[in-house]
């Protein structure tokens, strides 16, 4: 595998480094990825295997022009369809497709775009994902929020006008438990009224602990659904366990929670397989859970602290705008968000065409949401950030560009009930 | 030469008057566009979603809705009775009225409303004095049972929501409209103002879209097109052109006219 992902910090002992090596070198060095670690939940859903079986089995080059053709004139796209848009056989048809997706958005959502930011509580991680500036051999300065602190930065994202904010924490059960996320969920229902979780997979009775907390909306990205790829990449930690990570939303869901969010990060394997796989883990999920919100994510690999060379290989704007295209014309119900790892101009133009929700006023850091609302420079007490964020508007930017280009800002569409 | 119409052609919800037939959706289109919306719909009520107007943003769709337009505010987001029920309560504390639009919606899909949840919800609201429009799919049993649950009017769903897709339930709807008691409110799914004439013209007393306005290039334009097109089917409903009137009313040389005794 490409090891443009590994860097070595001088800070490791020389037993943590050698064991570091291993792991990375040695695959029987590491856990078993498919087996349940203790105390986790096992729901034995059948959500997995269907959509394993449609992805394992998609051979995207078959799709002809013709195919891509049918599946745009269809009222209603089956699974083969979307397999048609999201194949290189699509390419060609971009412009197409993203008219029948802005009808498809228009239709379902009018012209809003609603908004949100994250929260990140805490930086510590059990896991070592040889792509993410949090994994546990990066040296960074990592930080976790009291709960004072945490409602102090609350209190600034509050001020700013936002009213939907996604709390995260890095995966680290010990140093960030469910008590203490449901302790921030408590304080964020104060200021805010829709209350999210991006944080390490529970199991459904902590699921329903944090839903009665005040959260309401969980996401996980399984980062990828190629389970070999996801073996190479997650050598260490909770996170390693592939099926405890996949039935999570379903977890959630089972434990009372409203919505839930999917997404696999782009760039990690073969996107158009993660792309697939992303979509039909929502598409059956909703067949089971009829009632539940759902939404895509469709986040790009991007550079961390350290390692300025991560990128998201082949998969380039164009074809990000297919898959998210596919995504609208084959789901036209769910929620779209595009986060800042994106940039200004893409963001502008994904939103008339078929994104329905974006981040403002963003940082991946910790406790410095003071600073970088009031422009200072990052303080020496806030920990480092989880990756490098592309768009910095703020809130009031990007509420007035949304406006300006003709759409509407929401800020809130719900209520905890 | 006079018309049949009448001058006083008023449509009653719950006691209250409304020379409009036109109800408008929001939320979907920019908050700046309601108020050429309501003006060229002519529109007197015009429903919005309570939890929309749960939000500090400055930019509340409540203070983008003129003087004098009746609030229908509906319990979007609600999956059960009980969540309807709280919402709707919500939306008295909120001073949006007593109209309350039941939407109860347990697919996430296709957002078709759940007859039965409708009917517990509607009870318990009509008690407490709402004036309850429920949406809902068009089946007889149901519209009956809201009407004896204290249901105000009835809004039976034309096609999916969103699809602009028209009357793909007419047949139904044309039965609720000849036995119910209610007010037949068509809502959802109406796409063109040719497609609300045709319900108008059946019998419907009133149309509502958000839609069809949000989807098209000129809103006030569209807003007033549906207005023209509402008013032309009422008009032919009441001319008696339509099956509705034609049928039951007596032939000008009856059949059994050689009857004597």
């Amino acid at each position: 595998m490409e090891n443009q992902y590994f860097v070595d910090s001088k800070n490791l002992s020389e037993n943590a480094l050698k064991r570091k090596h291993r792991l990375e070198t040695d695959p029987s060095s590491r856990t078993n990825h498919m087996e349940y670690l203790p105390g986790m939940e096992q729901i034995n859903s059948d959500i997995c295997e269907k959509v394993i079986s449609h992805m394992d089995s998609y051979d995207y080059l078959q799709y002809t022009a013709r195919d891509v053709i049918t599946a745009l004139e269809h009222d209603t796209c089956t699974i083969d369809d979307f397999k048609a848009l999201l194949s290189p056989a699509a390419e060609p048809f971009l412009e197409k497709m993203a008219q029948k997706a802005q009808k498809e958005t228009t239709k379902h959502f009018g012209n809003t775009v609603y908004l949100f930011t994250p929260l990140y509580a805490a930086n510590y991680c059990d896991n070592y994902c040889v792509y993410c500036g949090f994994n546990c051999y990066n040296n960074i300065k990592r930080m976790k929020l009291s709960l004072s602190q945490a409602e102090h930065e609350m209190q600034i994202i509050h001020n700013s006008k936002m009213e939907e904010i996604l709390i995260l924490t890095g995966e680290s059960r010990s140093k960030s438990d469910v008590q203490y996320i449901g302790e921030l969920c408590k304080t964020a229902r104060k200021y805010f009224k829709t209350v999210g979780l991006e944080i390490y997979p529970v199991n459904t009775d902590e699921y329903k602990y944090l839903h009665e907390c005040g959260a309401d909306y969980v996401t996980v990205f399984q980062e990828t659904y190629d389970r070999d790829r996801y073996e190479q990449l997650h050598l260490l930690g909770h996170k390693r366990v592939w099926p405890y990570r996949f039935d999570s939303q379903e977890r959630a869901l089972m434990g009372g929670m409203r919505g839930v969010a999917f997404s696999a990060l782009l760039g990690l394997s073969d996107f158009r397989k993660d792309a697939l796989a992303s979509a039909l883990h929502v598409y059956f999920l909703q067949r089971k859970y009829p009632h539940a919100e759902m939404s895509l994510s469709c986040p790009r690999l991007r550079p961390i602290i350290n390692n300025d060379k991560i990128s998201p290989l082949d998969t380039g704007e164009r074809q990000l705008c297919q898959i998210l295209c596919a995504y609208r014309i084959f789901l036209p119900f769910v929620g779209i968000t595009v986060s800042s790892r994106e940039s200004e101009s893409f963001r502008n133009g994904i939103i008339k065409i078929a994104a329905t929700k974006v981040s403002a006023g963003v940082s991946t850091g910790i406790g410095d949401h003071e600073n970088k609302y009031s422009g200072k420079e990052k303080a020496d007490n806030c920990g480092d950030e989880q990756f490098e964020i592309n768009d910095n508007r703020t809130l009031l930017k990007m509420y007035s560009d949304i406006s300006e280009s003709g759409l509407q800002p929401v800020l809130n569409d719900y209520l905890y009930v | 030469m006079q018309t049949n119409m009448p001058t006083n052609d008023d449509l009653i919800i719950g006691g209250h008057r409304f020379h409009s037939r036109f109800i408008l959706g929001s939320g979907k289109y920019s908050l700046n566009l309601i108020k050429a919306a309501v003006n060229f719909a002519k529109a007197q009520i015009i429903t919005l979603a309570v939890r929309r107007t749960n939000t500090a943003d400055s930019e509340n769709i409540l203070d983008y809705i003129p003087e004098g337009v009746t609030l229908l505010p509906n319990t979007s987001g609600a999956r059960n009775a009980d969540e309807a029920v709280r919402i709707a309560r919500l939306a008295r504390e909120l001073g949006c009225g007593n109209f309350i639009k039941i939407e109860i919606m347990r697919d996430s899909k296709y957002l078709l409303p759940d007859n039965n949840e409708t009917v517990k919800a509607t009870e318990i609201l009509a008690n407490e004095g709402f004036i309850v429009l429920p949406y809902m799919y068009p089946d007889l049993y149901t519209a009956r049972d809201l009407k004896n649950a204290g249901a105000s009017a009835v809004m039976p769903l034309a096609s999916p929501i969103g699809s602009n897709r028209g009357l793909s339930t007419k047949d139904f709807i044309q039965i609720l409209i000849d036995e119910t008691d209610l007010p037949i409110i068509v809502d959802a799914g109406i796409g063109k103002p040719s497609q609300a004439c045709e319900a108008m013209e059946m019998g419907a007393a009133a149309i509502m879209a958000n839609t069809a306005l949000a989807t098209a290039g000129d809103l006030p334009l569209m807003a007033d097109a549906f207005r023209q097109a509402i008013e032309a089917g009422r008009k032919a409903y009441l001319s008696g052109t339509g099956r509705v009137l034609s049928r039951g009313a007596s032939a000008s040389d009856p059949l059994t006219g050689f009857l004597h005794d």
